[in-house]
């Protein structure tokens, strides 16, 4: 896997066209430094350092470690208390944040939609709301739909979808410009079996030339679909690793029929991680 | 393909001595590089594909006439296909899903309403102020407060991402719903016979773009709220209560609305990049 990824930000943008053409344009899709997040009131993410690259990101944690205000502040719909963030090779607060946008595409936990328009109408809306190239809507709606299983229902109203439909829907929009930064907070909930199969092998697919995180809190999720696994607590990063390592942390734990490697290792790594913050 | 590709596409043309064994049906005589190269250099030069299309003209018409066959094929096939649904217009496109649409009818059922007082009113002969006035230059603040708030837009959390979040939407959901309203609040006005001057034109433009400003501090739906509130205690109640109309929407007061107008419109350039972020309170 290569190390960085070519930004394509930073190849479009003019900024980089008055610099040496030749020189090369790579950034991290994701650089947080000492990043804080608040959630209400309290610090949700807390003094977090993570860079990310092309590939698929599994981010795991407890309710309430913060994960999903991380995506938020990923999708900038929040803005960082503290600490530097960097996305696609741009500064989410002192830089040119509509350009930034353009190469993002989130999927909120729970997102609202309008019932009266067809899948269609809607991930075309966020299609241009995306700011893409009028003539190339269409054609990008179409492979979107396909691309989750739904351009039979295309032209069905939202209100008439069921559950996981709507949110194969929410992922059409997310992919529909091509991101190179994909952030998914919680996609397979609602999912059937059958569903999250595909759904993985969509994540693998778009992982190839693009950075994409998904949170969940489902570790079987992380374990066949991601490259690598970033694990928080109480806002702060307990381990960051390919998913060998994770189930090489459950080594010392006692082995039970009724967990997978991956499970006791994440487990080991939780309570290894409060013992620590506890001491 | 870059600017930089096109530059060097223009210095140089593929040679007549390469191009004719180029179009010969099977190609021996030229090495798998140079093909490449030739091909490549055709994806960006219509020129030297003008030219190719001669070559093969004379050098090898079997070629052209399979091109021919597979594209009138081609298209006979994709005639056939159903016309792809129009992408919905510009400005319905924000009316969100009809949500908007709910609001703007409300909008217009309070000021018809209002009509409806006025004229009751006229026909008893009780006099005391017009209600249409009193309520149309307020009405908008509803339908802005509907086209932004993080209540009434189920997909504010999906919008609030992408980069046309900011101020040119904002403008161009506010403009939706002033050209649906300002023709109703007239309308309105004409029938009850009322001012029929418009007298209450200016204010809601002037306090709509306050309520735009306000909302670059807060939520819109509470700047909406706070702008409205302030209206109904600080001029309509009294003015029921005095059985008059309000002095603030007599032409004297002119001057005052648009220095709020200009205020307002300069506070909102000021802060332009704070729509950005829509769901930041």
């Amino acid at each position: 896997m290569p190390d960085r990824f070519t930004s394509a930000a930073l190849a479009k943008s003019p900024k980089s066209s008055s610099q040496d053409p030749l020189a090369p344009t790579r950034a991290f899709a994701v650089a947080a430094q000492a990043l804080s997040v608040r959630a209400g009131r309290h610090l949700a993410v807390d003094g977090l350092d993570l860079t990310l690259d092309t590939g698929v990101h599994g981010l795991l944690g407890p309710n309430g470690a913060g994960k999903t205000t991380l995506i938020k502040a990923l999708a900038t719909v929040q803005r960082p208390q503290a600490g530097k963030l960097s996305l696609v090779g741009i500064d989410a607060e002192g830089g040119d944040l509509r350009e930034l946008r353009r190469h993002v595409g989130y999927l909120p936990q729970n997102f609202g939609f309008y019932p009266r328009y067809t899948a269609r109408e809607f991930v075309e809306y966020l299609a241009w709301l995306k700011e893409m190239p009028r003539g190339a809507v269409p054609a990008a709606v179409d492979r979107a739909l396909d691309r989750v299983g739904l351009a039979d229902r295309a032209d069905s109203r939202m209100g008439s979808l069921s559950g996981g439909m709507i949110r194969r829907v929410g992922i059409a929009q997310a992919i529909v410009n091509d991101p190179a930064l994909l952030l998914l907070d919680e996609p397979t909930a609602g999912l059937d079996p059958e569903q999250r199969v595909a759904f993985r092998r969509l994540l693998r697919e778009v992982g190839r030339d693009s950075c994409v995180v998904v949170s969940t809190h489902l570790v079987e999720d992380v374990a066949a679909a991601c490259d690598d696994a970033v694990l928080l607590d109480r806002g702060q990063l307990v381990f960051r690793g390919n998913i060998g390592d994770l189930e090489a942390a459950a080594d010392g734990a006692p082995r039970d029929a009724a967990t997978s490697a991956v499970e006791r290792g994440y487990t080991a790594l939780l309570q290894e991680f409060r013992a620590r913050a506890g001491a | 393909m870059s600017r930089r590709h096109v530059a060097a596409a223009e210095t140089w043309h593929v040679p007549d001595g390469l191009l004719e064994p180029f179009a010969a049906i099977d190609r021996p005589s030229l090495p798998p590089p140079a093909l490449w190269s030739i091909e490549a250099h055709l994806e960006r030069c219509p020129d030297c594909r003008a030219r190719l299309t001669r070559v093969m003209a004379t050098g090898s018409p079997e070629i052209l006439s399979l091109v021919e066959t597979a594209q009138t094929g081609l298209a006979a096939r994709m005639s056939e296909l159903p016309a792809p649904p129009r992408p919905r217009r510009r400005l319905t496109r924000h009316l969100t899903g009809g949500l908007l649409i709910s609001w703007l009818t409300a909008c217009v059922a309070v000021l018809l309403a209002a009509a409806l007082l006025d004229l009751a009113a006229g026909a008893s002969g009780a006099g005391g102020p017009s209600w249409v006035l009193l309520v149309a230059p307020v009405v908008p603040l509803l339908g802005v407060a509907a086209s932004w708030s993080r209540a009434l837009d189920p997909a504010r959390e999906l919008v609030a991402a992408t980069p046309a979040a900011g101020l040119p939407l904002l403008l161009w959901r506010t403009c939706v719903v002033l050209m649906v309203l300002v023709p109703a609040a007239l309308l309105a006005d004409v029938v009850t016979g009322e001012g029929g001057q418009a007298a209450w034109l200016l204010p809601c433009l002037a306090l709509t773009a306050a309520t735009l400003a306000l909302g670059s501090v807060t939520d819109m739906a509470r700047a909406a709220g706070a702008i409205a509130g302030a209206w109904a205690i600080g001029i309509a109640v009294p003015a029921v209560a005095m059985r008059e109309a309000p002095a603030v929407l007599e032409p004297a007061w002119l001057p005052a609305w648009a220095g709020l107008m200009l205020l307002a419109a300069a506070v909102i350039a000021a802060r332009r990049n704070s729509y950005r972020h829509m769901l930041d309170a």
